[in-house]
């Protein structure tokens, strides 16, 4: 057994039962679970480092040889997800510990965290098709818990549309697992990767990656969709919201990334019109949901939507530099996102709300906030020098070469109605003043939060802000790895031979 | 007996989704429930119904006999069962709660948080 790719699911799950044990200690329980969060970003580093240096790395539970047992599989985008979630769970942690009410604390707030963790990184390293609607079960039932946990009326309402659309999504999944076991016969990627091409219908084998978009589409939010999201993600606090808009829509992209680049591969033509399109329609609807809301969760949720669009582009246009786009977007949204959402509960911590209409005065009394608040707003808008400009840059130059203007056009428009709504938020909470001209009064400071609380709160921030900046200055390396990462999607002879020991 | 338990499979598809498409969160509930019994009946058929004969090799063999049914969906059947009947649970639960809270069972008086 492989324990380098093995560890990332083990931390989670350890965590998770420690946490458990702790029952009624919430002191020893943030405790496990820092560690926790800091052991899971370590496990993940070295996964990431193994697979930069020595390839593929795999491992096959209970040494039931591939594809007859269940095979983890680390690639280099399974491993940079790896890596990027437990970075993300180290900053929720965090900010939970300092933030979070205490009954959601004692209730198993952090033994939840890691156990859809557990889930989280399950579905980035399976390379089984049926264990993948595991993990995602898994993932799925910490992730209700979280969302309804607190049991306010807001979010026992976003729970039920939440659960019932993510239900219908896993019942579309498992029917869509069990077809295609029906048609070609295996359950392992890396067998069907081989076995699907040679399938006499593909007419069906098409149907069948429909039903996955479908399925997979419901998770990751795309157009027609997406409205459990916005119904949704607003209603717990800020630090489970984090951790949702960091992690889960995105595990549902990757899955995209994964069976149509591994599985669905033969009928390119019309399946990946069939993204591109969603794609063009996710972005646009998402930001236009985005400029009418004045909540500012609620508003950075439909961001969520729009930016899905954007990864999603990637994927269709199915050329090494659109998908290197997607890799590397998708590394940058995560970040961007979520220093977006940190912020936002930095204000509310201190003001009580989240409506930008009673927001103002920040920049003047918080100059530091507004900084943080700057920077993964732009990038997230595609300004240079920061990480986001650089992936839309990709994005837009493989929609040219692709001889896709049309696309371009969508995705430049959907940029500046992103900048819109930035500065919507940055003139209402931080520029405006009061209504008749004169200063506001009673804005509070980053010091009337007590110094102990400061630093925990603001550190994920910062840290996140200046990843975005090297990311952007420095783009070299994260482009030449994401590009790395995009060839090995797309030629599939490795990934297969790791697994199987076969050529492709 | 493949042509009745698509038609059934269908059915149940069908009645999930009609269901779901109330207004009552009750009948929300048991449309989640087909749907998910649709879902695992699909799998059941892709293993071939094969009737008197199952995948154990005789006694007096070294290979599995043909004809016999796949037992790998059957395995699969069994725990898409079991991860349903927990998510059913807590969406069952989830149900009761917001009934409490909203004080109605209709879905069109949920509707505060898409505002």
């Amino acid at each position: 057994m492989n324990l380098v790719v093995f560890l990332p699911l083990f931390v989670p799950f350890f965590t998770g039962i420690i946490g458990l044990l702790l029952w009624g200690k919430p002191q020893a329980q943030r405790v496990v679970s820092l560690l926790g969060g800091i052991g899971l970003t370590l496990v993940g580093a070295n996964l990431l480092l193994t697979v930069i240096q020595q390839g593929i790395q795999v491992t096959y539970i209970g040494d039931w040889v591939a594809p007859f047992g269940i095979t983890l599989v680390a690639d280099l985008l399974s491993a940079i997800m790896v890596f990027v979630a437990g970075m993300m769970t180290l900053s929720t942690v965090i900010y939970a510990i300092v933030t979070l009410d205490a009954p959601r604390e004692r209730n198993g707030f952090h033994v939840l965290l890691h156990f859809m963790l557990f889930g989280v990184i399950g579905a980035f390293l399976t390379g089984d098709i049926f264990n993948l609607f595991v993990w995602y079960e898994v993932m799925l039932i910490s992730s209700f818990v979280l969302l309804v946990m607190g049991g306010e009326r807001a979010q026992l309402e976003g729970g039920i549309k939440y659960v019932t659309l993510n239900l219908i999504a896993s019942a579309l999944f498992l029917s869509a697992v069990g077809i295609l076991y029906g048609v070609v016969g295996t359950l392992n990627m890396a067998h069907l990767a081989i076995l699907v091409p040679q399938v006499e219908q593909q007419g069906l084998i098409t149907t069948l990656a429909i039903l996955f978009l479908f399925a997979f589409g419901i998770k990751s939010a795309l157009f027609p969709v997406f409205f459990w999201l916005p119904a949704s993600y607003h209603t717990p606090p800020i630090a489970v919201t984090v951790i949702f808009s960091a992690l889960l829509t995105k595990v549902g992209i990757y899955s995209l990334i994964r069976v149509f680049t591994l599985i669905f591969t033969t009928d390119t033509a019309f399946t990946h019109t069939v993204l591109l399109i969603i794609a063009a329609l996710t972005m646009i609807l998402g930001v236009l949901g985005a400029v009418a809301q004045f909540e500012m969760r609620r508003l950075l949720s439909f961001h969520i939507i729009s930016q899905i669009g954007y990864l999603l582009m990637g994927l269709a246009l199915f050329t090494p530099l659109s998908l290197a786009a997607t890799v590397f977007f998708l590394v940058h949204v995560i970040f961007a996102k979520s220093a977006l959402f940190l912020v936002g509960g930095i204000i509310h911590h201190m003001t009580g709300t989240y409506d930008l209409k009673k927001l103002g005065g920040f920049y003047r009394v918080s100059p530091v906030l507004s900084v943080l608040f700057f920077i993964p707003a732009m990038s997230l808008a595609g300004i240079p020098p920061l990480s986001g400009f650089w992936a839309k840059y990709a994005l837009v130059r493989a929609g040219l070469e692709n001889n896709q203007p049309w696309i371009v056009a969508a995705a430049l428009g959907v940029s500046i109605l992103t900048m819109f709504s930035m500065t919507k938020i940055w003139a209402e909470a931080f520029l405006k003043e009061a209504d008749d001209g004169k200063l506001r009064e009673n804005v509070p400071a980053l010091q009337s939060i007590p110094a102990a609380l400061r630093l925990p709160m603001l550190a994920p921030i910062i840290v996140l802000a200046v990843l975005m900046v090297v990311m952007g200055v420095a783009a070299e390396p994260f482009f030449a790895l994401s590009l790395q990462t995009a060839e090995q999607l797309l030629s599939r002879t490795e990934y297969v031979q790791a697994v199987l020991g076969v050529q492709l | 007996m493949e042509t009745l338990l698509a038609i059934v499979i269908g059915v149940l598809y069908a009645a999930g989704l009609y269901l779901m498409m109330r207004r009552s969160i009750v009948k929300l509930v048991l449309g989640l429930g087909l749907i998910g019994h649709a879902a695992n009946l699909l799998i059941f058929v892709t293993g071939r119904v094969q009737r008197g004969s199952s995948a154990v090799i005789p006694p007096d063999q070294t290979v599995l006999v043909a004809p016999f049914p796949d037992p790998v969906p059957q395995a699969l059947i069994l725990t898409a069962i079991v991860i349903g009947f927990g998510t059913q649970a807590f969406a069952l639960v989830l149900l009761k709660r917001a009934y409490q809270a909203v004080k109605t069972d209709d879905m069109d008086a949920m509707n505060t948080t898409d505002r």
